[in-house]
């Protein structure tokens, strides 16, 4: 295994009086999928949680490149290029693929009208066409609301915009759990497509064969510990 | 590449997107009225003097509705509207008298800008009171716009001691209130008009439109996105709030009083106004061009009614049909659509 990307160490959490995570340790590498498995309140989310931002440990540290890090917010973990995957569809579902990819990050038009505010909504179109043919979604129109498109396909939407905008590490909660069997398939080739282009990738499900089918190594949470098994 | 199924994922036509909404339907509904009043008495509503009526008196509540769409496409409500256009209207009317020693009909310009200021000034506090109140205190929004409904129009009694100010600069409402420009197109109209276009552009090209559909639709993805959105409900209720001033001020410049007691249901009607146009109560979904149409349709039932000398009171229970009848289609279309 090579150079860790990104490291957590005896990452403690407690919730009240409850203790969410008991010292879990694990890594991730540029271009490996790992997956963390266990059953409910294992502390998977928790651990997910901790190292994208959206929640502070209380001890333990986190490694980022071989630096420690200190995320306060998930803003702060995206500028260093991780992103998440929520478990539920975190998309608007009024709103087209495009605008959705780009939601919170909209190109402007040039000069004065963008000044003003106004969206290059034909710039941000024809890039999130290309970025959907590039991790291999396909869309039968990119300027539909997303609510009208399949729940395979709203899925792929919402994972491609996490996917586009990381460079580094991505984080994906149970991202196939409301699914069909076809439409797993689809959201697993894009998790593969983005494992070759170099980004490391926690995957966290239930689902066993899933889990084998996608993952380069597989880390077994019991008791809010993480077990290493290759 | 794997890519090979990509085939250009097509773009819809303006026209076959606008077919799926009920903006479309809703516009039918609008010319069919008009064409079968039309039809009944030819030099009724057809008649400029009536159309220009038609148009003055629908102008207040128009430039309220477009603040209004803005409100509901982020699943909000703003009960708060009639009462804060009367506060703005006797804020600025009482600012314009006090500046000029108690009466000021004759007032200069001057005054009048100040007054309008004033109107719009007063309006934006509540906006932004409604906001915070219901983004970072997170009460919801029926209850501090209903709270601010009863207030806004208390404080605003408090200050006139219960009476309507009745002395409005003449400099004012023989421009605003009832003068014309461009030959013959009443000044009322122009400004309802210039805040329709403004706000269809604000919502439909910007990026301020976008947050707005995107907090109605989903908040917590929003939210997750990095989208400042209590700071973005804020604004999107002070824009109602500056808009019922500007609303106040042209209510002001056309009754040249107060009118304390004849905007108690602005709300309700534009908020029909609003729904009629397709914008959904949910959120995420609407438009201005919508809510320009919607507010019409229950102006040309009233006018038409009166015209062809049907009981003025069928109006409203025909507005109640039509509205219930488009939320119910509203309510279909997602359903069928969530199922999938």
């Amino acid at each position: 295994m090579s150079e860790p990307l990104l490291e957590a160490r005896s990452i403690v959490k407690h919730y009240g009086s409850v203790e969410a995570l008991r010292g879990a340790s694990f890594q991730v590498a540029a271009g490996e999928v790992v997956s963390l498995i266990g059953d409910n309140g294992a502390g998977k989310s928790t651990l997910i949680k901790s190292l994208s931002g959206a929640e502070q440990p209380d001890s333990g540290e986190i490694l980022f490149e071989g630096k420690q890090i200190h995320l306060d917010s998930p803003t702060a973990a995206r500028s260093l290029g991780i992103e998440t995957v929520y478990q539920d569809l975190a998309v608007a579902p009024d709103l087209d693929p495009a605008a959705n990819l780009y939601l919170g990050r909209e190109i402007k038009r040039k000069g004065l009208l963008g000044a003003l505010g106004m969206l290059d909504k034909k710039e941000m179109r024809r890039k999130a066409s290309e970025e959907f043919a590039r991790l291999g979604v396909t869309l039968q129109s990119v300027d539909v609301p997303i609510a009208s498109l399949s729940g395979g396909q709203r899925q792929s939407v919402a994972v491609a915009r996490s996917v586009v905008w990381a460079s580094k590490v991505v984080f994906m909660d149970e991202p196939t759990a409301a699914l069909g069997v076809v439409q797993r398939e689809r959201v697993l080739d894009v998790i593969r497509k983005v494992r070759d282009q170099g980004i490391g990738v926690v995957l966290i499900s239930h689902n066993m064969p899933e889990v084998l089918s996608v993952s380069d190594r597989v880390g077994a949470m019991t008791g809010a510990l993480v077990q290493e098994e290759s | 590449m794997t890519a090979t199924k990509e085939s250009a994922p097509e773009k819809q036509s303006t026209g076959r997107r606008l077919a799926g909404t009920n903006t479309l339907w809703i516009a039918l509904v609008l010319v069919a009225l008009v064409v079968v009043f039309g039809i009944i008495d030819p030099s009724g509503i057809l008649n400029i003097t009536n159309l220009q009526f038609l148009l003055i008196e629908t102008a207040v509540l128009l430039v309220l509705s477009v603040g209004m769409t803005f409100v509901i496409i982020t699943s909000g409500i703003d009960l708060s509207v009639g009462s804060v256009l009367v506060f703005s209207g006797i804020t600025s009317a009482l600012t314009m008298n006090a500046l000029s020693g108690g009466d000021s009909t004759n007032a200069g310009w001057g005054v009048v800008l100040v007054g309008g200021i004033v109107a719009v000034v007063s309006g934006a506090a509540w906006g932004v009171l409604n906001g915070l109140l219901i983004a970072k205190a997170k009460i919801p929004a029926l209850i501090v716009t209903l709270g601010s409904f009863g207030a806004a129009l208390g404080a605003g009694e408090l200050l006139t001691g219960g009476s309507d100010v009745r002395s409005v600069p003449t400099a004012l409402s023989h421009s605003l209130g009832s003068g014309t420009v461009l030959g013959g197109i009443p000044t009322m109209v122009v400004v309802a008009a210039v805040v329709a276009a403004l706000g269809g552009w604000l919502l439909s090209t910007t990026r301020f439109g976008r947050y707005t559909y995107a907090i109605g639709s989903n908040e917590v993805a929003a939210q997750r996105t990095g989208i400042g959105v209590t700071r973005h409900l804020v604004m999107v209720y002070a824009l109602s709030g500056v808009l019922s001033g500007l609303a106040g001020f042209m209510s002001l410049a056309y009754f040249t009083t107060t009118t304390l007691t004849s905007h108690s249901t602005d709300n309700l009607n534009a908020i029909a106004g609003v729904v009629l146009g397709g914008t959904s109560l949910f959120g995420g979904v609407g438009s201005v061009i919508g809510t320009v149409i919607g507010v019409f349709i229950p102006a040309v039932l009233n006018k038409g009614f009166t015209i062809i000398g049907v009981n003025v009171f069928w109006q409203p229970i025909a507005v109640a049909i039509v509205l219930v009848a488009a939320v119910w289609f509203d309510q279909v279309r997602r359903r069928a659509r969530n199922q999938r």
